[in-house]
């Protein structure tokens, strides 16, 4: 075994270059720098629901420009502290509000095999009825779109439901347009949309296709929250630059007024760093397309490590690995296999055999389809 | 119809919405006492000269990656910020049991150690226990506490408004009558909003009752070196404590010593009575992280670190913090001066006996009123004003004012 392999071969969770590192998108670097030379910023304290601008602009790139929902004013945006402060504030906003005039109780998350902390901050925020319904098919490797609208169909009145939009974590299935239509559908009967936009862009490597669920909801009159994530699809992870959108029918002040209520007891107001960079960027349309870029390299490592695994031989389908987009891809691994990567072969992947296509460039990419391919052959 | 078509509109933050008057006010001789954050004798926000500078060694260090800080936060941070609040020779630290977790702002100190407290403190359902807050406290800790599940948030007497002081008995007896094991807030230094802290002798007393009847002792620590100009000085309550043996947890901000206040830059220093104790409790505090915030922001801790780590930087810290004190401190003197001077009826040595950014000037609601409506000066309800918000120019008027407002309204 060539001893270079013997490195870890971490597979997990970040947007990672063909370097192996996190990597800024291009502008970032040079606005980090005008920033901390411009002698007009201030350190006072950001508003509580975040910087106007970056607010504005992250509205904007969720819903676009002439979203319905804007120009009725309809919308307000609140800056968190990365997704997961997103996920969390919506939460306790849908405890305290929710609550009050509903005799609901659920919330509903897709059956996923990543660790629980999805569950773990709704219960943090109050909301103890946490259930689940199916989304992953072992079977086919992707969505099965009629159990998911099944469990659906099937979910109490006014239960609030999470979906994914760019792309799902950890196993990288999403939906299709027709799919999002029939779910759509099934919403408008009284069941509250929490969307999940992790990676807007990196999955089809347009940013208004990637919003698309959220939009159509919109175009159909329904409210919704949306956490979006900064970090994948600018590679801001240590700044922790979320968003948090809200769209009502009306009393969008109420609303907002208990929005920062709730900000005070959880962090007061939100750094201020990232959330300036990404305002900056998505002011200038140029920026945007180094994303396209993210997405490109990562649908080429899903047809090259596709390529490799079927040269390798055997029974199995590999369609699966390029249908979906963005960084995600399962291969429905049992814990043996995975086992046998993580302590024989030192890759380091998710469970069931999830894994992130931007951790593999071209100098493992033969070895961690080898491997893959000795663990499905060896261990079945 | 709306499911939010119920929804409460919420008041509206007082000492945010002081400010947005202020901002509205076309008064051109308008003062802002209210906000608490510092300002330079021209009015303006200052960021320290030592954090231009690490800010832009920062921005221009290729080396550095953008990954994920851990959940529990950058650890150089977090070790020089426990140093900073218990002493680079504590006993504590050399002994191992001293943790901290890096935070968003002293705010997020202040929550996940309350989320702690609520999950494992005394058994493993803490709602029902009490947590005692002084009458007066930043505005803030109820909801904190409160939204973190405990249900009996109770206040310790504290302010005394008749002599513009310390209510030490007061203070006393509600500790003795409170239930053993209750937890207890207490102000490290520059008490918010009155500026009035214990003595050394003072702290030594709260101590021996805290003792005896195991109540626990939650600092919260935003203005160390800000209050005497002295870090060491500030932290003495904090250090003493854990001198006499006492597991604690302490709630630090450099929100105001770094003026950094957008960058949420907190720390909460754990100290337990052993490091095997110690482990445990953070490793419960990572799981409350990563349900809050998953991990905390690097700038602000990267720049906190690099600067108390590197020893002319620290210096140079130490100095810009001196010079935010210095000022405050001529702040004071000079508002008592002129209002000596002016006869303005009553005693004001509290001005100057008081530390810290803030201080309760004992003016009532109407005369606040009156400095409000009538002379364009921003300040609490409560009587608190901003000593950061006094400047050279400034400081006659405002002295004339108060005056006014004594003699005049009752």
């Amino acid at each position: 075994m060539n001893s270079e392999f013997r490195e870890r071969q971490p597979i997990g969770v970040k947007n990672l270059s063909k370097h192996g590192h996190t990597t800024w998108l291009p502008p970032v670097r040079k606005i980090k720098q005008q920033i901390s030379t411009d002698p007009t910023l201030t350190p006072e304290y950001t508003h509580i629901l975040g910087i106007p601008e970056f607010t504005r602009r992250a509205t904007q790139l969720a819903l676009g420009k002439d979203s319905p929902a804007i120009v009725e004013s309809r919308v307000f945006g609140i800056q968190t502290v990365g997704c997961t402060g997103a996920v969390r504030l919506g939460a306790e906003l849908l405890r305290s509000c929710y609550c009050s005039s509903s005799s609901w109780t659920h919330v509903f998350i897709s059956l996923s095999f990543l660790e629980d902390s999805l569950a773990g901050t709704f219960k943090a925020a109050g909301i103890e009825d946490v259930q689940y319904y199916r989304y992953w098919d072992a079977e086919s490797n992707g969505v099965c779109v009629e159990n998911m609208l099944y469990d659906l169909e099937n979910a109490p009145e006014q239960c609030v439901v999470v979906l994914f939009a760019s792309g799902h974590r950890p196993t990288g299935a999403e939906l299709s347009q027709e799919d999002w239509k029939r779910v759509a559908e099934v919403m408008k009967r009284q069941l509250f949309a929490f969307f999940l936009m992790s990676a807007q862009g990196l999955c089809s490597g347009s940013l208004e296709q990637d919003a698309w669920p959220v939009r159509h909801c919109v175009s159909l009159g329904l409210e919704l929250l949306c956490a979006q994530s900064f970090s994948h699809n600018f590679g801001l992870y240590g700044e922790r630059v979320g968003h948090l959108l809200c769209v009502l029918k009306q009393n969008l002040l109420a609303v907002q007024s208990q929005a920062e209520k709730l900000v005070q007891t959880l962090w007061s107001c939100p750094p201020m760093e990232g959330a300036r960079v990404v305002a900056t960027v998505l002011s200038n349309p140029a920026h945007l397309e180094s994303v396209k870029a993210i997405a490109e390299r990562c649908m080429l490592i899903r047809e090259r490590l596709r390529e490799r695994l079927r040269l390798l031989g055997g029974p199995w389908q590999w369609d699966h690995i390029i249908k979906p987009g963005g960084l995600y891809c399962c291969f429905g691994l049992n814990t043996q296999q995975v086992d046998f990567l993580v302590q024989k072969k030192h890759i380091y992947l998710l469970p069931n055999g999830c894994l992130n296509v931007s951790a593999i460039n071209s100098r493992n990419l033969d070895y961690v389809a080898e491997s893959i391919h000795q663990a499905l052959s060896s261990k079945r | 119809m709306s499911i939010f078509g119920e929804v409460p509109q919420a008041d509206p933050v007082a000492v945010f919405k002081l400010t947005a008057d202020f901002r509205e006010d076309q008064n051109p001789s308008k003062v802002n006492l209210g906000v608490g954050a510092y300002r330079t004798d021209e009015g303006q926000p200052w960021v320290l000269p030592v954090v231009r500078k690490v800010e832009k060694m920062i921005a221009d260090d290729h080396s550095l990656n953008h990954e994920y800080l851990p959940i529990l936060g950058l650890p150089e941070f977090r070790s020089s910020s426990s140093k900073i609040a218990l002493g680079e020779d504590s006993p504590a630290i050399k002994d191992n049991r001293v943790g901290a977790v890096q935070c968003l702002g002293g705010t997020g100190a202040l929550k996940i150690g309350a989320e702690f407290l609520r999950r494992w403190y005394n058994g493993t359902d803490n709602t029902k226990t009490p947590v005692y807050v002084s009458a007066p406290t930043w505005e803030n800790h109820n909801a904190v506490f409160s939204n973190a599940g405990f249900e009996d948030i109770r206040p310790y007497k504290y302010w005394d408004a008749g002599k513009r002081g310390l209510d030490l008995q007061g203070f006393l007896g509600d500790l003795e009558s409170a239930p053993d094991h209750s937890i207890f807030v207490l102000h490290a230094c520059a008490h918010n909003p009155t500026g009035t802290d214990p003595t050394q002798d003072q702290w030594k007393q709260i101590a021996v009752v805290m003792k005896r009847k195991s109540l626990f002792a939650f600092f919260d620590s935003a203005y160390q070196g800000f209050a005497s100009g002295n870090l060491d000085k500030d932290a003495w309550a904090v250090r003493y404590f854990v001198s006499q043996g006492f597991e604690l947890f302490c709630a630090q901000s450099f929100s105001k010593n770094f003026g950094l206040y957008n960058e949420r830059v907190g720390n909460l220093t754990v100290v337990a009575k052993d490091q095997d104790n110690l482990n445990r409790v953070l490793s419960q505090m990572e799981k409350i992280v990563r349900i809050t915030w998953s991990n905390p922001p690097s700038q602000g801790a990267r720049l906190v670190a690099i600067t108390l780590n590197t020893p002319e930087l620290f210096a140079e810290w130490k100095d810009n913090v001196k010079t935010m004190a210095d000022r405050v401190l001529l702040m004071r003197a000079q508002l008592k001066e002129k209002l000596k001077a002016l006869g303005t009826p009553g005693t004001w040595e509290h001005i100057t006996e008081q530390i810290g950014m803030f201080s309760f000037t004992g003016l009532n609601p109407k005369q606040v009123e009156y400095l409000v409506k009538e002379k364009h000066i921003y300040l609490m309800a409560s009587g608190r004003i901003n000593m950061c918000g006094l400047t050279t120019k400034n400081i006659d008027y405002v002295a004339e004012s108060i005056h006014e407002a004594v003699t005049t309204v009752q």
